[in-house]
């Protein structure tokens, strides 16, 4: 192919690249340059290589909060996946119930973090909180701000109360595009309900459920606000998540250094097992007829 | 495999259907004999698909009942009326492979594996899937995907009908006439009851020994082809039927003959005893294009035209004349010259339907021909 050469269209591109710059690369770059440096004042700034990546990765604390965080996206994502598309299965159709449902599900994603946040410390407050007074008045024994279990099922019912919507509202959008002759060959050839959704329904989901999971790894890895609101991190250390060591490091401490080190390990992650994700499920059917036609 | 009946059969998507036009299907009784291969042809919206899925059962029939060999199964479901039905899009499971897509039916009837494959194999063999049977469904071509849908429908043994809703819509001209000749192998191997909709008389007539042409929620004939095409019932089935279809002339009678606007039509004895008793009916007459004489001289009861234009097909020509009011279109050979102004037309009496409000007037010497 003949290319033209023309030096002007790299004007074109310039506005883009710009804007990337600025919103992207430059503070990333930024976070790259305390991440290797010990700063003291303007003057003195040395340069210490990968010194502070290697403490922050010995760091018991991070290591706690790393672990807290793979379990607390762990189970969010087992709860929620599971439960969003029930939900969706389930959803009436057609008519003023489907647009009132619609509605219903979409409050919890229309309300801000904090507020959240805010909504459950109240609503799970053993002595005024409805739900908190309510399981004590059934004779069990809960209070998230002195135990450790009933705050970490109290964080993750808040987000599974917060974010199933999406996934169910996904989920709904997904089966609404199967069309009904699916159905109807199905029902012709005798399939089970069990059936239908495994080869119609899950398949026809799974574009919309990579989305789905992708989005709520994402956020529940980067969780903040709603546990800092309702446990402060506590008791303890319990619910203390990544990204809440990381502002105690960087605002608390002021220890710019490894904050900076920490971030990039952070966002590493983030990006590794979402590529990881990503990856392995768009290569699974390609691996599957790459072996199949090596058999025939 | 089995004889399908309708017995006073009529369905209204309306809850409390009043009028005749808030139905989808009229009442009807007709049969589907086992081992026929039959056509449902009507244009778009005339109830064809309705009464396919009465038929599978995915939709309930408001009116009437529909027995599989005697037996009424208005109220089975369609996964035990054991049916088959390929619809107009291809369906397939495209996370399966094309083997389980055709195996699909059969696991889920639990059949034995080693029977499944068996099975599977003989009609892939039929199909000419055996060389794709490990791919994945998903990425095939449609008129693939298609075959693994009628696929799923031969596989099973104890299959009552096959009914298919438009299948080759979305394929390729070239290989809609393989599509079409393999339906038509399978028909004579199997000899399962099979009803084609479609709304191309040529798919109709090249798939199906006998036709049932549908107009407004009505079968208003079913035969074979050619009755269709030589004595069409209704002046629908002689518009629709044909390319072009049947000039029909609105006409009245007078003492002379047939009037046709100004122009007379001598009539014999025979034709004026058929329209004898026909009361206050609106009357039509009716001529397939292929029938009508063009000539150059005048003969004996032969009307004067005037030749409007001419399209040649290349095969053949239709030319089209202008007889008192009415436009006439007449389908001659290539060779066939063609006068150029005025024109002589004469209608073969054998060839002459009369039709009152729309309904063939039938002679009872012909009837009793039949």
């Amino acid at each position: 192919m003949n290319k033209t050469q023309n030096n002007k269209a790299w004007f074109l591109v310039l506005p883009v690249f710009l804007l990337v710059a600025f919103s992207a690369i430059i503070p990333l770059m930024t976070v790259v340059n305390y991440s290797v440096q010990d700063i003291f004042d303007q003057n003195n700034a040395y340069f210490v290589g990968v010194e502070w990546y290697r403490e922050v990765l010995q760091d018991p604390r991070l290591q706690d909060s790393l672990l807290r965080q793979f379990m607390y996206s762990g189970s969010v994502l087992a709860i929620e996946i599971p439960l969003g598309i029930a939900v969706a299965l389930m959803m009436p159709t057609r008519g003023a119930m489907a647009s009132l449902t619609l509605i219903v599900l979409a409050i919890p994603l229309l309300i801000p973090w904090n507020v959240v946040g805010t909504i459950w410390q109240i609503f799970a407050r053993a002595d005024i909180g409805l739900l908190g007074y309510v399981i004590n008045g059934m004779g069990i024994d809960y209070n998230y701000a002195n135990n450790a279990v009933d705050a970490w099922l109290t964080v993750v019912l808040m987000d599974v109360w917060h974010w199933t919507s999406l996934i169910a509202l996904l989920c709904y959008s997904g089966l609404r595009a199967i069309p009904d002759a699916y159905y109807q060959a199905a029902r012709i050839d005798r399939a089970s309900n069990w059936a239908i959704f495994k080869y119609i329904q899950l398949p026809k989901l799974k574009g919309v459920l990579i989305i789905g999971i992708l989005l709520r790894f994402m956020d529940s890895f980067m969780i903040y606000t709603e546990p800092f609101v309702l446990t402060g991190g506590g008791p303890g250390n319990s619910t203390t998540f990544l990204s809440q060591t990381l502002t105690k490091m960087a605002i608390g401490q002021f220890d710019i250094g490894p904050a900076a080190a920490f971030s990039m390990i952070y966002f590493l992650i983030v990006l590794l097992v979402s590529w990881l994700f990503f990856t392995t499920i768009s290569q699974l059917d390609k691996d599957k007829t790459k072996e199949i036609s090596h058999e025939s | 495999m089995a004889e399908i009946r309708l017995t006073n059969l009529a369905h209204s998507y309306a809850a409390d259907p009043e009028h005749t036009t808030d139905y989808a299907i009229h009442e009807m009784n007709h049969v589907w004999e086992q081992g026929g291969a039959y056509a449902l042809l009507g244009p778009s919206g005339c109830g064809k698909s309705t009464l396919l899925n009465i038929i599978s059962g995915l939709v309930k029939p408001s009116h009437g009942s529909v027995t599989f060999d005697g037996v009424e199964v208005n109220n089975v479901s369609t996964q035990d009326r054991n049916i088959a039905q390929v619809f107009q899009f291809p369906v397939i499971y495209d996370s399966m492979t094309v083997y389980d897509n055709l195996a699909f039916p059969l696991r889920n009837m639990k059949v034995l594996e080693s029977e499944i494959d068996a099975k599977v194999r003989e009609v892939a063999e039929i199909l000419e899937l055996s060389s794709i049977l490990q791919r994945k469904a998903n990425n095939l071509s449609a008129d693939q995907k298609q075959k693994i849908s009628m696929g799923r429908g031969l596989v099973r043994d104890d299959v009552s009908a096959i009914l298919f809703d438009e299948p080759l819509t979305v394929i390729d001209p070239n290989l809609k006439w393989k599509l079409r000749r393999k339906l038509k192998q399978i028909h004579e191997r199997y000899n399962i009851t099979m009803v084609y909709v479609t709304h191309d008389q040529l798919e109709a007539s090249t798939f199906a020994d006998k036709i049932a042409l549908m107009y407004e929620g009505k079968i208003v004939q079913f035969g074979t082809p050619r009755e269709l095409f030589e004595n069409p019932n209704h002046t629908f089935v002689g518009y629709f039927i044909g390319s072009p279809g049947m000039n029909l002339l609105k006409m009245t009678l007078s003492e002379q003959g047939a009037e046709l606007g100004g122009i007379t039509l001598s009539l014999n004895e025979e034709q004026r005893a058929l329209l004898q008793d026909v009361g206050n009916a609106e009357l039509t007459l009716g001529i397939r294009p292929e029938f009508v004489q063009l000539s150059a001289n005048q003969n004996e009861d032969s009307l004067t035209c005037t030749i409007q234009h001419t399209e040649d097909l290349g095969t053949y020509k239709i030319v089209t004349v202008l007889l008192g009011e009415h436009t006439i279109k007449i389908r001659l050979d290539e060779e066939q010259q063609i006068p150029t102004q005025e024109a002589y037309l004469n209608f073969p009496n054998q060839w002459m339907k009369f039709y009152a409000d729309d309904y063939l007037i039938n002679s009872s010497e012909e009837d009793s021909n039949e």
